[in-house]
């Protein structure tokens, strides 16, 4: 069946998978947001032992999220994953350091004997959530401003820059980094408001939910100027695209005439924008009614926005990794693939994810059934 | 060799070391106490036996502070593929990657869906469905094994692929042969066993421990019998598989072979080395130079092993190098110059391409493919570069099996005491069992040591030699993160081990539950 298909269409095949799992991960960052707002949230030790709970019983999954995500990249399209990660080293390292110290926290945390201390481990929590987002987010927005590197005729990468990737978000002369940290940063606030919309959905406590209500606007509105910010930037920036060659150039609105020439993709994004913001509104201003749903809005609306943007940046002959340096040497889903054989296999692997998927929604609400509640906190042996 | 930044290898290397070593301290017992929590479970399910219900609360405790930091350990194994060894990132990505991510879709899930319902599953989902989720958990961990392993068995012995010269990679051709080759089944089968072993080891050395202080005798007892039995059965396919393994790097790896048998100059009817002592000598390649200041061997054992034929050849280390007419071993010096040439072959078929030289683009080619077995060879100059570290090869394979016989006799010895009633009364026993618990970390340590120290220079057995294998980056760099990385494993390690420790102390006095 995936042998029949083209080259092409089988890297754009993965190219939507690996946007797919970018995308969910994004809206998995929920739990990193709310990692941010265990202490302006929880006031008493119970209470931030309910916030730590209701994340603690999904941190795995973002953390999983973020393996398969890099694991798909590697093996789909490995000329981005040695270019990016050997290139931008201390980007990707730092990255990688929040989430090493996110993931003993949970479990160590009450532990008896357990060295460093909670208030320790809760500061992990909060790095975590501050640097994984903003890190990810700016990372994400080379993908449209570019990054410096050079590629041998033996597929060799060469970064250019002695600062290994933290140029792209410090170099303030440039106005590229402006752009991209503000993808930064709204993926930070966009992960807070998550959070809150998460604790509406699975804490039951009054005193908690009050403050999170609260603070949903004090977030949503810095994620909507940040995120406009990038948004109308990109739109309007000369972008790097490639012709039948292969030849890179740039193109004037390439980013906005790909809105054009994709309209299903504009049809997802705009969905997924208005999504978002409507799961805001009613969580905001209807919380009586439908708080508890409002995630699935905001976090089906993340989903449709993030995916559309990395097909933006991916598909109709877009560079999605473009090198600033030598624009030859930028990566394109046709130039940074596997091969077509290794590509076929992994799409037979890739039938297994609605399974995977099925079994994560039901062993999810089977958790979810009860909200998390004060008593419960008394009463588990095991609560984190 | 001369344009390779060595300090730079040697610290991507170290770091790399410290990191699968750190992250190899916690994944054994993942793989295995995942099983024994299942199993208890599953007693408990069908019993409805309270006291099972402790024990398995008490097991599933230390398995989850174990997991949490495997976890943190492992992330950082996936990206430095990327972040410290990109060019080999590219090299092998249309092979290595596949496993990788295919470890993230099948595995990865499932462990860590199904673990947050075997913790927090008590009283919210059916006895049942948390029973399921325990053995999850348990395929999930050792499915993740799998690929990743799959993986590795693929740099130690690379086929199912073909090298493009245009996109200058190894390419898959063969999906199956990557997953199936003899050498991936065997790495797999002998690496979650040797972490079953270690996991009953670490069951029943605790175990012992309550025994020792007379706390939750009953509690002890129980845990130990299943733990023995898994432990037990679990020997017997790690020598199985042990034994496979080593006949199959005879074959995929003779070099490797003959640096952990110690073995310089190659035999008809070869000894087997059972235990030595290396000494220092000037130049091991000189003849008639022993490398041994003391060795007990058994006559034939090791050419009757690898071939089921005593008469069978074994080449040491100065025949691959010197190479031997006789049994048709080509010399490591031949080798290089092939190397040399498939290398040459390449950079002039790129030139050929940029300049549309058809002609001697197809010419070059040629030369290319017909050397291309030994393209790895071609960045030395120095055969003697191409061999491996023999007293760390030679010693950490026979420290692996001298501790793994050691196991299997313990729980044997576990085992006819818990079936006599006198295993309270055997005290030394106890002690021998508390003891074993570290030995087993440094006989699982020993084993992946062998299996990367052994392979070196190489990061593909013949294709890929390490010092060609590192991101292009400057070496401070990869020094401030090799110190970052120690430190904070460190504190981690710590951490687990006083958590453990306490729960462990805690969970004798409160009769096992928690």
């Amino acid at each position: 069946m995936f042998e029949n298909l083209s080259y092409l269409a089988l890297q754009q095949y993965w190219w939507m998978i690996v946007s797919l799992l970018g995308a969910i991960l994004v809206f998995m960052f929920f739990v990193q947001g709310g990692q941010t707002m265990i202490k302006s949230l929880g006031k008493t030790d119970n209470e931030i032992k309910m916030l730590v709970n209701s994340l603690g019983r999904k941190w795995d999954l973002t953390f999983t999220t973020l393996v398969t995500f890099g694991g798909a990249a590697f093996a789909s399209f490995p000329l981005f994953y040695s270019t990016s990660f050997g290139g931008a080293y201390w980007v990707w390292m730092l990255i990688l350091f929040a989430f090493i110290i996110q993931a003993v926290s949970y479990e160590y945390r009450t532990k008896a004997d357990n060295f460093l201390g909670a208030k320790t481990y809760e500061t992990f929590l909060f790095i975590n959530g501050l640097l994984g987002t903003i890190l990810v987010g700016t990372a994400v927005a080379t993908f449209f401003t570019g990054s410096e590197f050079l590629v041998t005729n033996m597929n060799y990468s060469i970064w250019q820059s002695p600062f290994r990737g933290l140029e792209l978000a410090f170099n303030f002369a440039r106005y590229e980094t402006f752009i991209n940290l503000s993808l930064g940063l709204a993926v930070f606030f966009l992960a807070r408001v998550l959070g809150i919309l998460y604790f509406f959905n699975n804490i039951e406590d009054e005193t908690i939910l009050a403050r999170a209500r609260k603070q949903l606007l004090f977030n949503a509105l810095p994620f909507l100027v940040f995120f406009l910010f990038f948004l109308i930037n990109v739109l309007f920036m000369d972008g790097f695209g490639y012709d039948a060659n292969g030849v890179v150039s740039m193109v004037p609105y390439k980013y906005f005439n790909n809105l054009i020439e994709m309209p299903l993709n504009t049809v997802i994004l705009v969905l997924g924008v208005v999504a978002v913001l409507w799961g805001i509104y009613r969580g905001a201003f209807h919380y009586e009614k439908c708080g508890t749903k409002a995630i699935w809005f905001t976090g089906g609306g993340t989903i449709l926005t993030v995916f559309a943007l990395l097909i933006l940046v991916g598909f109709n002959n877009t560079c999605f990794y473009p090198s600033t340096s030598d624009l030859q040497s930028s990566l394109t889903i046709q130039n940074a693939s596997s091969s077509k054989y290794t590509l076929v296999a992994m799409s037979y692997v890739s039938l297994l994810v609605p399974f995977v998927v099925a079994y994560i929604w039901y062993a999810w609400s089977s958790l979810n059934k009860k909200p998390i509640t004060a008593k419960e906190m008394e009463d588990d042996h095991h609560a984190y | 060799m001369e344009h390779f930044d060595m300090a730079l290898v040697d610290w991507s290397r170290a770091q790399f070391a410290l990191t699968a070593m750190y992250h190899w301290i916690f994944v054994p017992l993942t793989l295995g106490l995942s099983f024994i929590v299942a199993i208890m479970m599953t007693i408990y399910v069908r019993t409805g036996n309270e006291l099972w219900k402790k024990i398995t609360k008490f097991w599933m405790t230390l398995f989850g502070v174990n997991f949490a930091i495997g976890v943190a350990t492992g992330i950082i194994l996936e990206f430095e593929f990327g972040t410290n060894w990109s060019n080999y990132s590219w090299f092998v990505g249309d092979i290595f990657g596949a496993p990788l991510a295919i470890e993230g879709i099948m595995a990865f899930f499932l462990e860590s869906t199904f673990i947050a319902i075997l913790f927090f599953g008590w009283g919210r989902v059916s006895k049942k469905f948390h029973m399921i989720s325990a053995w999850m958990v348990a395929l999930g961990s050792n499915l993740s094994a799998l690929w990743i392993l799959v993986a590795n068995a693929w740099m130690q012995n690379p086929v199912g692929m073909r090298f493009n010269p245009d996109t200058a990679r190894n390419e898959m051709v063969n999906f199956w042969e990557v997953l199936f080759s003899p050498t991936a089944i065997n790495k797999f089968l002998h690496t979650i066993s040797s972490g079953y072993v270690l996991s009953a080891i670490f069951v029943v050395g605790v175990s012992a421990w309550f025994l020792l202080k007379h706390r939750n005798v009953e509690f002890a007892k129980k845990s130990m019998i299943i733990a023995a039995v898994f432990g037990l059965l679990s020997s017997f396919y790690l020598v199985l598989t042990g034994d496979e393994s080593a006949r199959d790097i005879y074959h995929t790896q003779p070099m490797k072979f003959a640096a952990f048998e110690g073995l310089d100059d190659g035999n008809v009817s070869a000894p087997l080395v059972v235990i030595g002592f290396l000494k220092e000598v000037p130049d091991p390649r000189q003849p008639d130079v022993d490398r041994f200041a003391f060795k007990i061997e058994i006559p034939n054992l090791l050419s009757y092993m690898v071939a089921l034929n005593s008469n069978v050849f074994v080449p040491g280390i100065n025949d691959l190098i010197n190479g031997n007419e006789k049994h048709g071993i080509m010399s490591y010096y031949e080798k290089i110059d092939k190397g040399k040439l498939a290398i040459k072959a390449l950079g002039d078929y790129k030139d050929a391409l940029e300049r549309k030289d058809q002609v001697a683009a197809a010419e070059n080619l040629k030369v290319f493919e017909a050397n291309y077995a030994y393209f790895g060879y071609g960045y030395y100059d120095d055969p003697n570069d191409l061999v491996p570290n023999v007293p760390v090869a030679f010693y950490s394979f026979h420290i692996m099996v001298i501790l793994g016989v050691h196991f299997m006799i313990l729980f044997i010895v576990i085992l006819v005491l818990l079936y006599k009633k006198k295993i309270e009364k055997t005290r030394w026993v106890l002690y021998v069992a508390l003891w074993t618990i570290p030995l087993a970390y440094i006989a699982s340590q020993a084993g992946w040591i062998l299996a990367e120290m052994g392979r070196q220079p190489w990061v593909v057995q013949d294709l890929m030699p390490t010092l060609s294998a590192v991101s292009n980056i400057d070496k401070s760099s990869v020094v401030v993160t090799f110190w970052i990385f120690a430190v904070t494993f460190t504190v981690l390690l710590i951490a687990e081990i006083k958590i453990m420790v306490s729960q462990i102390v805690s969970g004798s006095k409160n009769e096992g539950g928690h």
